[in-house]
């Protein structure tokens, strides 16, 4: 008897790629994704139900369908692509206390995986140099997406003392980052000009998806309990970031950064996610080696390796001539 | 063989053979015939110095010799085409498809194309090439060393794989390259304006895990940048500094501090530094210490809450005190401005007795003579591990590395003398 995997979020890039990563991994026979907008692309082998998360037919879903595992990718930074800040809000904060609420009345449901984000950590210059599992915020939780992920969190932990027979294992993923993946730094780094922040050079981790679609199916289709920071190993800088993908950079002052930012960014026909604000004054960067010390699970792409993968994935930048190979 | 030798002594411009002047082919003689309106002999003519000078310019010869010379031609050729040019006009627009006037009317245009390429060939205005490499090398070698091929090289890649990025940084900021920079930068001003006096540096472990505890003063962290400068030059090990958050919350200041290895002073930080084995640059006494009135230098103040000694009991590494003499003097504090301060959100707003009142040249630093003395390293290992949980322990630990600090300081300030001289 396989497992029945209810993937949230399909319409996402993660959450569709995963989906699909599950239909035809052996041991799961069903793979049930539920979004409001249907997915894009191939979806063979995956149920796919038109449900909003926000709302309690989610309950509905999972004793139809006889879910046992639920993999939980619909938490994610605000970004036009995704709709209105306040839709993508409420679809992370009501939509994960529904599907919380959903699986706490469901007797099937054995497992449950969170793709959290190292939002959680905050950012403020009281940062430690490294954030463990353990480390709480310090400060930059008050608003906006690490508000939602911290608020996620604590409905997924309180959800985990309701029901201690459910296994509960929360990803915090580093900041996403592939040519064919939207998130926050795959929309910034693409400008071809990138704003940043008069006088910070923050560090940097980013996450290649392949290695946050392993660990997420490696969770749902394995017994995985606990809280597993999944970043890339080592660290560039803003600036380095920007040099390797041949991008120059504009510096501009910290005060009114976001409404400048946000208005230049317009101009250049993209979108701006604010949160990106404070993490390029101070930056952010995590401590992943529980993940390999527990799990197992050794991230394949370094940071560096997944910005190189990023830069021949996108169209060279202005100065891309100076460099020559990224190698 | 006598006449072998006799060849290349010949002098510039004296008749013989090689050089300029010599008879009936000399270039003026060649303009002359030249301007006599056809411009038929030119071809013949232009070519004739050419041949003479060519025996100059074989290796054993001065290489100068047919330079000018050729510079000659080029002016006659010049002069000849100006004063050849107007003339075939009248011929050329008279009967334009007329063949044979066309023939008379392209020698004066061949010559210039006939003589175009020879300047190219032996006449360069100027420096040689050959000259600008061989002063370029022979510069360079002077600057690098011996070895400056290799020298430039590594500079160059160095170079462009800063443009490009592709250098590594730790996961706590460290730009190794970039820290190389400063030190280098900050040598002379250890060296010449504060004349550094290290002793006990044989007390900075040569490797492993170690904490530098240190007295702080001096208005601005002068002190933790030349004890950084001490420990890489006398203990050839890197310096992490431990800073105050504000110090990361400064544009431009936090993110140097990082570039140089710097991270905040926080139990995570210092146990993660201490655990992979640096060498870390604490000074507790904080903004206490640094923004203390000039009435108060030399006087310990509280050296936090002992959390630096917890983290190196938690990590088993030796405390090594370090005593600062000569900080205190560099900007002396005689005032703060303690509701400006707040305004700001800082600790203080120094007042000197040159700052602000003469604006820039106020913020150079006085040029008082500074001792680091390296104490002898405080060990923590044979403590158990439980020892950093008992505050008892911590503070009489605390105490004893202040009390170390406080009399090497007396000690030292009776040493000096003078703190300018």
């Amino acid at each position: 008897m396989g497992r029945v995997v209810l993937v949230t979020g399909v319409a996402r890039d993660l959450g569709s790629r995963l989906a699909r990563r599950l239909a035809v991994t052996p041991g799961v026979d069903k793979v049930v994704g539920l979004d409001v907008q249907p997915p894009t692309g191939d979806m063979h082998g995956i149920k796919y139900v038109r449900a909003d998360i926000r709302t309690p037919v989610v309950g509905k879903v999972l004793a139809v369908e006889d879910v046992d595992t639920v993999v939980h990718t619909n938490v994610a930074a605000p970004q036009r692509q995704l709709g209105s800040t306040s839709a993508v809000k409420e679809i992370n904060v009501i939509g994960t206390m529904q599907l919380l609420a959903a699986c706490q009345n469901s007797r099937n449901v054995e497992r449950l995986v969170v793709a959290s984000s190292t939002a959680v950590y905050g950012t403020s210059a009281r940062n430690p140099a490294m954030f463990t599992e353990q480390t709480p915020a310090r400060s930059g939780t008050m608003h906006g997406f690490p508000k939602d992920a911290v608020d996620v969190e604590a409905y997924v932990r309180g959800f985990g003392r309701r029901r201690p027979d459910v296994a509960v294992a929360t990803f915090r993923l580093g900041n996403v980052l592939a040519g064919d993946v939207l998130s926050p730094f795959s929309e910034y780094l693409r400008l071809p000009v990138l704003p940043a922040v008069l006088g910070y050079d923050p560090r940097l981790q980013f996450l290649h998806p392949y290695d946050a679609l392993n660990v997420l199916a490696l969770a749902a289709t394995g017994n995985v309990d606990g809280t597993y920071n999944v970043v890339g190993p080592q660290v560039v800088t803003l600036s380095q970031a920007a040099r390797r993908l041949g991008r120059p950079m504009l510096r501009l002052p910290s005060v009114g950064f976001n409404g400048v930012t946000h208005r230049m960014v317009r101009l250049m026909s993209s979108d701006f996610t604010p949160e990106l604000t404070r993490l390029f004054m101070y930056g952010r960067v995590c401590d992943g080696s529980k993940l390999e010390r527990e799990l197992g699970y050794e991230v394949l792409y370094s940071t560096p390796q997944t910005l190189d993968a990023f830069a021949e994935a996108i169209e060279p930048g202005l100065l891309s001539a100076l460099g020559g190979t990224y190698a | 063989m006598p006449d072998a030798p006799q060849e290349p002594t010949v002098p510039l411009g004296t008749g013989g053979r090689p050089g300029r002047g010599t008879g009936s082919a000399t270039p003026s003689s060649a303009a002359r015939s030249l301007a006599g309106g056809s411009a038929r002999p030119a071809p013949k003519a232009a070519p004739k110095p050419a041949p003479d000078a060519e025996p100059a310019s074989d290796p054993s010869a001065p290489a100068e010799d047919p330079r000018p010379a050729a510079k000659t031609v080029k002016k006659t050729v010049k002069r000849t085409t100006k004063k050849a040019a107007p003339a075939p006009p009248p011929e050329g627009s008279a009967s334009e498809d007329s063949s044979p006037e066309e023939a008379t009317a392209r020698p004066a245009f061949s010559l210039i194309v006939n003589d175009a390429p020879e300047p190219a060939d032996d006449e360069r205005p100027g420096i040689p090439l050959s000259d600008l490499v061989a002063a370029l090398a022979h510069g360079a070698r002077t600057v690098l060393g011996e070895d400056w091929e290799g020298k430039a090289a590594v500079l160059l890649s160095t170079l462009r794989r800063r443009l490009t990025g592709s250098y590594e940084i730790d996961e706590f900021g460290l730009d190794p390259q970039l820290h190389a920079i400063a030190m280098a930068a900050l040598r002379p001003i250890a060296d010449k304006w504060f004349r550094i006096e290290v002793r006990g540096a044989e007390h900075i472990p040569a490797d492993g895990g170690a904490l530098v505890v240190a007295n702080h003063s001096g208005t601005v962290p002068v002190d933790a940048l030349m004890t950084m400068l001490t420990v890489n030059d006398h203990g050839q090990r890197t310096l992490r500094l431990l800073g105050a958050d504000l110090v990361f919350d400064l544009p431009f200041v936090g993110e140097l501090a990082r570039k140089m290895g710097a991270t905040l002073a926080c139990n995570e930080d210092a146990e993660r530094l201490l655990a992979d084995g640096h060498i870390v640059g604490v000074w507790p006494e904080g903004f206490k210490g640094i923004g203390k009135p000039y009435s108060e230098r030399y006087k310990l103040q509280r050296f936090g809450r002992g959390g630096f000694v917890s983290a190196a009991m938690r990590a088993g590494v030796p405390i090594v005190p370090v005593s600062i003499v000569g900080a205190e003097e560099i900007y002396p504090l005689v005032g703060n401005v303690p509701s400006l301060a707040r305004l700001l959100g800082i600790p203080y707003v120094p007042i000197t007795p040159f700052f602000p009142w003469l604006g820039p040249l106020g913020l150079i630093p006085l040029p008082s003579k500074w001792i680091i003395e390296f104490g002898e390293p405080v060990r923590t290992d044979a403590y158990p591990p439980e020892a950093a949980d008992d505050p008892m322990l911590v503070f009489n630990v605390t105490d004893q590395v202040r009390e170390t600090i406080q009399q090497t300081l007396y000690a030292l300030l009776v040493d000096r003398g003078h703190p300018f001289v």
